[in-house]
């Protein structure tokens, strides 16, 4: 049995998963980044070994994908997580052919063929308003946990309207809201329909069609899941592991490197290599 | 002299001449060495003029006249040009903060505020000095050229003169001389550049000689019929030089020598290396993978880096259309009818500029032309923070161009002046997943030649060397 592992370094979180040669995850590991991406990216790798029950020999093809892909110093291979969550999100649900991905510090929509080819993507663009970072200046301005944020903003009812496209000011504005008497609840539904306005508009520069994939970490957010899907009118792909999506895909392209490998060049050209290397 | 470092594939064609060393011969690399010394010395005669308080004509890539301006001896400066040189030197954070100390808004043009800070400085840049303006000339081009005109008539109390050129009346209509409308918008530019001669004379205080007009724009005919060539020369696989890069140096001359003997000279010898490098199949420093179309204006903060974010993958960018819109139309290969010199200048204007404007306002109809006749594998789309009027209408032209063709397509933000609104790590992310899907693309298209060669005979190896091709 092969197996294979994907390290995404994200701007706030490091993820690593582990599939076998079946595509069955087999190991995985989650953690903060902090300031030492390396020791970060070894970590995660370490624990999803330990996760797997796996020796680190045993895995034979390592990419890295994320901000900190080229710290990954023990990979075969870095690949983008732009083109990591699009293989990812294409083999959660091969019927995708749009992904949402919201990370820490960046949105990225991105529109993706059957075989998880990446056509078109747009990112926010040298800025975090319409991010996860956004949810967190609202999480530190009202001092609640960020995993509580979308439970809590679920209960809100007349969510305020948050003009600021930015994630600095955004702080004082919710402050202001408060200020002014509004609940937290519809401050912070406010905000989460703020975000899902911006990232919409995201999903429209490269084209909605009807089977969005939602991914990242703040998939993981009811609110923002709902403030997507009635903005956009349908119903989103969301899967238990969409915070891992990127290590996902990254794996699944260490696992193509393997089973090419594998095949003689001649059935290769004749696109043998093709099917058996796309999920 | 030193082989250049290829990367992992031979920069010279194996199937092309038998010469032991191609690469050996002087000719390769000549327009970049001289291109660089024809600088060194345009700046030193600014410098001299302005150490003798002469004045200069201060003119624009779009539409700049200087065949014109020439015959009346003015030193010729080009403002764009020098705030885009306190960039490529990493200065010109130096300069914008000092405009914006001034007052000016973080959100305007980046050329207009280090050239207000030039100015503020007595004309000092790290090239050297320039002299003040005795006069501006520009064209509706760009608006910014008007307002920023302005702000050295309210300095100076300069001469501003507008040169109103009419452009495309709408897309796909370009008319042509014979044309009524053409005629009609002839006639007006004609007009206009009279007026310009009699403000020439005034300012200068010398008469207009129509002998020297003509022989500058005899100058003027050998280097757009040579830059015209140029770029059609870069047809070739592999490309014989980089649009970005190369292709800016290029430009430089071509604006600050125009209707020049020297720039002239240069074209001419331009042609000729550039035909040498077509016959015997060298190309750029890259191992060309990806050959690519660049449409705006280049990031001049990290000019060298951002162009080695594409070349890192083997992208080579074969053509881009600010080669054509800076170039004031030249591309065209207008040549001016030197028995009829004015008529022809203002027929020439009209052309060049409208052309100019056009490869920014109508670029999909002109992306497609060269998508297929540069063998493009895809086209960076480049909009800058601070230029409204290249970037405006970007990425409508991008869906435009995507609704006609099947092409990969990238579009990244910078700026051509400000480095605190270039990421480089953001730039980087998505250029290597551009590269990820033209892999992807070059693989898929690899694997159906394997399957469709495999079913028919395959044919002989053609020459894509527009130099060689039905030799």
């Amino acid at each position: 049995m092969a197996y294979a592992a994907g390290v995404d370094v994200g701007s706030t979180q490091t993820k690593a998963i582990i599939l076998d040669e079946e595509r069955r995850i087999v190991g995985r590991s989650l953690m903060m980044t902090g300031a030492n991406v390396v020791r970060a990216a070894q970590e995660s790798f370490d624990q999803a070994l330990a996760d797997s029950g796996l020796r680190e020999e045993e895995v034979e093809y390592v990419v890295g994908t994320g901000y900190g892909r080229y710290k990954v110093t023990f990979g075969n291979t870095q690949v983008t997580e732009i083109s990591c969550h699009g293989r990812g999100a294409v083999h959660m649900f091969p019927a995708t052919r749009t992904v949402i991905d919201m990370g820490g510090q960046d949105t990225k929509a991105i529109s993706v063929a059957a075989n998880g080819e990446i056509v078109d993507f747009c990112m926010n663009d040298k800025c975090a308003a319409g991010t996860g970072r956004f949810l967190g200046a609202a999480s530190s301005a009202l001092d609640i946990p960020l995993d509580q944020l979308g439970a809590t903003a679920m209960r809100g009812e007349r969510p305020v309207k948050i003009s600021t496209t930015c994630t600095v000011f955004a702080e004082s504005e919710v402050l202001s809201w408060l200020g002014k008497g509004k609940k937290i609840e519809d401050v912070l539904l406010g905000v989460h329909q703020s975000i899902g306005a911006r990232s919409v508009g995201l999903l429209r520069r490269v084209g909605v069609t009807d089977q969005v994939t939602f991914t990242g970490g703040v998939a993981r957010n009811p609110a923002m899941i709902a403030a997507l899907e009635s903005r956009l009118d349908l119903k989103l792909n969301v899967s238990e592991e969409s915070h891992f999506m990127g290590a996902i895909g990254a794996a699944l392209f260490a696992l193509d490197r393997i089973l090419a490998s594998r095949i003689p060049v001649a059935e290769a050209l004749t696109g043998t290599e093709g099917k058996e290397a796309t999920a | 002299m030193e082989t250049p470092k290829t990367g992992n594939s031979p920069l010279v064609n194996p199937h092309a001449s038998p010469l032991a060393n191609p690469l050996a011969n002087p000719l390769v690399g000549r327009a970049n060495r001289d291109g660089a010394q024809l600088f060194r010395d345009w700046f030193s005669t600014l410098g001299e003029a302005a150490e003798r308080g002469q004045g200069g004509a201060y003119v624009f890539v779009m539409g700049s006249l200087a065949e014109l301006l020439r015959t009346f001896d003015f030193p010729i400066v080009f403002p764009e040009i020098n705030s885009l040189q306190t960039a490529v030197r990493h200065l010109a954070h130096d300069y914008l903060n000092e405009a914006e100390d001034f007052g000016y808004s973080p959100d305007i043009c980046g050329y207009v505020k280090a050239d207000f800070a030039t100015q503020m400085r007595g004309g000092q840049l790290p090239m050297g000095r320039i002299p003040k303006p005795a006069l501006a000339v520009y064209t509706n081009a760009c608006n910014t050229y008007i307002k920023w005109a302005e702000i050295w008539e309210r300095m100076y109390e300069t001469p501003i003169f507008t040169l109103d050129v009419p452009g495309t009346r709408s897309a796909g209509r370009v008319t042509g001389p014979g044309h009524v409308d053409f005629e009609n918008d002839r006639k007006y530019v004609g007009g206009q550049i009279a007026e310009l001669i009699t403000l020439c004379e005034r300012v200068s205080g010398q008469r207009f000689d129509i002998d020297r007009l003509r022989e500058a724009l005899g100058h003027a005919n050998t280097m757009n019929r040579c830059w015209k060539r140029v770029l059609e020369l870069n047809r070739s696989r592999p490309a014989l030089f980089n649009a970005l890069t190369d292709g800016t140096i290029y430009l430089g001359v071509a604006n600050g020598l125009r209707g020049d003997a020297k720039g002239a000279a240069y074209f001419t010898d331009l042609v000729e290396e550039m035909e040498y490098k077509a016959a015997h199949g060298i190309g750029t420093l890259t191992a060309e993978e990806y050959r690519l179309l660049f449409v705006g204006v280049p990031c001049y903060p990290i000019f060298r880096r951002f162009n080695e974010l594409f070349t890192e993958w083997g992208g080579t960018f074969v053509n881009s259309t600010y080669l054509w819109f800076a170039s004031g139309g030249s591309n065209l290969g207008f040549e001016y009818d030197l028995s009829r010199p004015l008529e022809s200048l203002a027929e020439g204007m009209l052309l060049a500029v409208r052309d100019a404007m056009d490869s920014m306002f109508f670029s999909p109809a002109i992306l497609e032309r060269m998508i297929a006749d540069y063998a493009a594998d895809g086209v960076v789309f480049h909009p800058i923070k601070s230029c409204r009027t290249v970037s405006t209408g970007l990425a409508d032209s991008r869906r435009s161009l995507l609704s006609k063709v099947d092409t990969a397509t990238l579009f990244i933000e910078s700026d051509h002046m400000d480095r605190r609104v270039v990421s480089e790590a953001q730039l980087k992310n998505r250029i290597d997943a551009f590269f990820e899907g033209l892999a992807t693309r070059k693989r898929q298209s690899v694997i159906a030649a394997g399957v469709a060669g495999a079913a028919t005979p395959q044919s002989a190896p053609t020459s894509s060397n527009p130099a060689t091709a039905g030799a």
